[in-house]
């Protein structure tokens, strides 16, 4: 059993998997969802939902992601992970939630996957170079040694059609039959055990076109009338018990309810497939995972690249839900900076390895509201474009605004074409102007709007004023800064209560929350260590918090429920965290 | 074919049953139907006392004693227990209330476990997607924070302070309401919920789901509705509603694989919004329950 489980089998003729279909197949005894997205990738998946067991197929493939039926889940094209939960819009599905996915090819016209992988799809001299065509499936009532025993003895020539005439029949070690025809007209069958008692034959022959309709018909003619002898002998054979499908585990991590704002500390290793200039001063790179795809980062997802100088940087993804098989990212030189983007631009080339973190999602997009207002200042484009993508892939309405110096300044001006929703370009604006325009952007907020705001420290101000100003509500209004300028101000000294471990540990000034609760053994995810990420936030339940990040809205600020620990501190002299 | 009662199971073996609403019986006319894998029959005397016995009508046992099985009529149902009953049927005291209309709304068979469908009658964050335009829609999808409650002493799981927003609440609702929900899980394979009533603000429409496991992956699930309704004169329009609904989740459940609830918690993955569910599972173990469920941990 183990050795079948290992071995590649036919699931489907590539014809199967219809544009925008989810394909029902089952081997051995295991139930898979079939589906191919727009970009013609092949998945196969166990089907059925990680969330409550909903099998796949009756959900739906909108071309890049396929959403359940029960709950709305969405799980992306080739990761298969989960890019959004419906019953909580602002949240970022906080783990990685991956739907069990097999190793996938098409071949032969057939698609084909094994329960563990092991080698690869096998290789018949007879198909090699040559065209062929899929046979119609022929789907027997018995166990696949009985079919591979009778198959072997089968004849395809008859009175009517002596194409098939003189063959010479072998078993492959791979499992297929091969029949060699005298001339260029041969036939190769492979079976897909169903379950113990069903078992489909999946056959191609070379040397006959998909027109050619006698000669399909006639070998349908006999793989039909093979079928009724197989399943006559089969009906006298003792029964078998049915293949107990075995269901995957999901993490154990997963097992528990989710708290929020969890993050990751794995490295992927990628390679640089392209680095191109995608505006003035903003380079455009591409990564690419060393061992098949990468985890799928959602709207508004960011990654940390750790570079060659020793430096970790953020950069937003600008992934639409279609483009899983690499990561995109915009780079704008900033020479005043401390090296993190001289570096990218000057050091890193095509074909370099770098490390990167699993992508995080601390900007999540929410799906639920009926206007969403894009506002974008230079290459703080890049996240709003992943969010565009992401909205217009699930036919909602979005505007986006994008203010530029000029056009020379314009990133990703392919993506931006390519885009369908409402785009307004400002262009060259002065600050008083920009102002302007976004009172007019902002202008009568109603009920369920959302705005999203990404660029430069001083634009993202008068953005968020102009929000406030037009009466938007606090919570409306999300926004993602690249860096913290406040100065930092760690010259306090607190204690610290961790409610959930019951230890208490003292803050001295100099030192950060993170630096302290990371040296008493508390594993606390980050990544910027300025305060703008959001990703070491950590729920306050008591005491009064010194807020210098950038990453919480005001209202959330005065709430003190949060603490960003890597940056924030306390005005009272003890703090009690829910960690 | 009837996969029998697991006779390591108690618990189940110990509790009332529902096995049929009493509207439509004719006295005097005998049924059949089964429970945890075990054939019954039934019968509403001329007196209206129900008669309950194993077997099939053509084995003619009913007059045989060691064959009777223990039956009381409550809330419009026959209800029977196999084994000996340890606690009598939950209270329901909104049944007794002025001014509502009692009914039972559907009995639809349904291939499925009884705590996958008790589960399903729980869960919120489906609305607007299987009972899309009724009970949810697109793109209002949002489960809030609610609260849930184990009370040891009632033996009941309360699910409280739940909003959503529906466009249909009920048959008497003519607009989209944030409806109020609470739920109440008082009997391993029931499970009550009170919402607000289109009609009285100041009052909560309960419907109940009484799920009868024939067997550990079929059931029959029966819904009682105790609603205010003043609007829908006829009990066949606010019937169709709850049927439309019924009908929109026996689809998916039907596709819920394993058809028995796995109690591991590494089987599935719960969300916030399944904190309710999180809690019937614990308590599904804590019971030693067995029937209808996926224990093991692999």
């Amino acid at each position: 059993m183990i050795e079948t489980k290992l071995k590649w089998h036919p699931i489907a003729a590539s014809d199967d998997l219809a544009p925008r279909h989810v394909f029902d197949a089952q081997l051995l005894g295991q139930e898979i969802a079939a589906w191919r997205a727009d970009d013609g990738f092949a998945n196969v998946w166990e089907n059925r939902c990680l969330h409550r067991g909903v099998r796949l197929t009756i959900g739906i493939n909108d071309g890049n992601e396929l959403k359940c039926q029960y709950h709305g889940w969405r799980y992306s094209n080739r990761s298969a992970n989960c890019t959004y939960i419906p019953a909580h819009p602002a949240d970022a599905p906080a783990r990685t939630v991956c739907n069990r996915k097999y190793t996938t090819r098409e071949k032969y016209g057939l698609v084909w996957t094994a329960i563990e992988t092991s080698g690869d799809v096998p290789e018949i001299s007879l198909l090699a170079g040559v065209p062929s065509a899929p046979l119609r499936a022929m789907p027997i009532n018995s166990t696949a040694d009985l079919v591979e025993e009778m198959l072997s003895a089968a004849v395809f020539e008859s009175a009517e059609d002596n194409r098939w005439s003189e063959m010479s029949v072998e078993t492959d070690p791979s499992g297929a039959i091969t029949f060699t025809g005298s001339s260029d007209k041969h036939l190769v069958f492979f079976l897909q055990p169903l379950d113990s008692e069903r078992t489909i034959i999946r056959g191609v022959a070379t040397g006959i076109g998909d027109d050619d309709i006698a000669g399909l018909r006639h070998l349908n003619q006999c793989l039909t009338t093979l079928r009724a002898a197989i399943e006559a002998r089969a009906a006298q054979q003792d029964r078998v018990d049915p293949m107990q499908p075995v269901y995957t585990q999901v993490e154990a991590d997963l097992a528990t309810m989710p708290d929020r704002g969890e993050g990751s500390v794995n490295g992927i290793r990628v390679r640089v497939a392209s680095k191109t200039m995608t505006a003035n001063d903003v380079a455009r790179f591409e990564f690419v995972g060393l061992t098949g795809s990468l985890p799928t980062g959602q709207a508004g997802a960011h990654i940390d690249v750790h570079l060659p100088n020793g430096l970790i940087r953020q950069y937003s993804l600008t992934n639409g839900p279609a483009e899983t098989d690499s990561y995109i990212i915009g780079v704008k030189r900033e020479p005043n900076s401390t090296g993190g983007s001289e570096c990218l631009h000057d050091t890193v080339r095509e074909g370099d390895i770098l490390l990167v973190s699993v992508p995080r999602n601390n900007f999540p997009l929410r799906r639920d509201a009926v206007r969403s207002v894009f506002v974008a200042g230079g290459i703080g484009i890049t996240p709003l474009l992943s969010m565009a993508k992401t909205l217009e892939n699930q036919r909602l309405n979005y505007e986006l605004h994008y203010f530029v110096r000029d056009d020379d300044h314009v990133a990703f001006a392919d993506k931006i074409n390519a885009l369908t929703g409402k785009i307004t370009l400002h262009k060259g604006l002065s600050p008083e102007d920009t102002g302007k325009a976004l009172h007019r952007i902002y202008n009568g907020p109603q009920n369920a709007n959302h705005t999203y705001i990404c660029g430069p420290g001083p634009m993202l101000n008068a953005a968020r004023e102009a929000a406030s100003h037009c009466g938007w509500d606090d919570g409306a209004v999300h926004f993602e800064y690249f860096k913290n300028t406040n100065e930092i101000d760690d010259s306090s000294s607190f204690e610290i209560a961790l409610a959930r471990s019951g230890q208490t540990l003292q803050v001295k000034s100099g030192e950060t929350v993170l630096d302290v609760l990371r040296a008493n053994g508390v594993s606390i995810a980050s990544s910027c260590s300025q305060g703008a990420c959001g990703t070491c936030k950590v729920a306050v339940i008591e005491g009064d918090v010194d807020h210098q990040d950038v990453h919480l809205t005001d209202s959330e600020k005065r709430a003190s429920a949060y603490i960003m620990t890597c940056v924030s501190r306390a005005k009272s002299d003890r703090l009690v965290l829910d960690i | 074919m009837l996969q029998n009662v697991n006779p390591t199971d108690p618990v189940v073996y110990n509790l009332w049953h529902v096995i049929t609403a009493v509207d439509d019986l004719t006295p005097g006319v005998p049924q059949e139907t089964a429970l945890l894998g075990e054939p019954l029959c039934f019968v509403l005397s001329e007196s209206g006392e129900p008669i309950v016995w194993k077997g099939k009508i053509a084995d003619q046992t009913s007059e045989d004693k060691n064959a009777r099985v223990r039956a009381q009529l409550k809330y419009g149902y026959i209800w029977v227990v196999l084994g000996e009953p340890e606690f009598e049927i939950f209270d329901i005291p909104e049944y007794v209330e002025d001014g509502r209309r009692n009914m039972n709304a559907i009995s639809v068979g349904l291939n499925t476990s009884a705590p996958r469908v008790v589960e399903n009658f729980l869960d919120m964050a489906h609305f607007p997607f299987v009972h899309t335009d009724l009970l949810g829609e697109e793109p209002h999808t949002e489960v809030s924070e609610y609260d849930v409650d184990y009370n040891p002493e009632e033996r009941e799981i309360w699910a409280t302070n739940c909003w959503f927003y529906q466009p249909k609440a009920s048959a008497a609702s003519e607009e989209g309401v944030l409806a109020e929900y609470k739920y109440r899980v008082p009997h391993p394979f029931c499970a009550i919920l009170y919402k607000t009533s289109p009609d009285d603000d100041t009052r909560l429409d309960a419907i109940a789901v009484l799920v009868q496991p024939l067997d550990e992956t079929r059931v029959r699930a029966h819904l009682l509705l105790s609603v205010i309704d003043h609007q829908n004169e006829l009990d066949k329009h606010i019937r169709l509603f709850q049927q439309t609904i019924l009908g929109q989740d026996k689809p998916i459940l039907e596709n819920q694989m394993p058809r028995r609830l796995p109690l591991n918690p590494r089987a599935e993955t719960p969300i916030r919004a399944d904190k309710v569910s999180i809690m019937y599972r614990r308590w599904l173990r804590e019971l030693d329950l067995h029937y209808g469920v996926i224990r093991e941990v692999a």
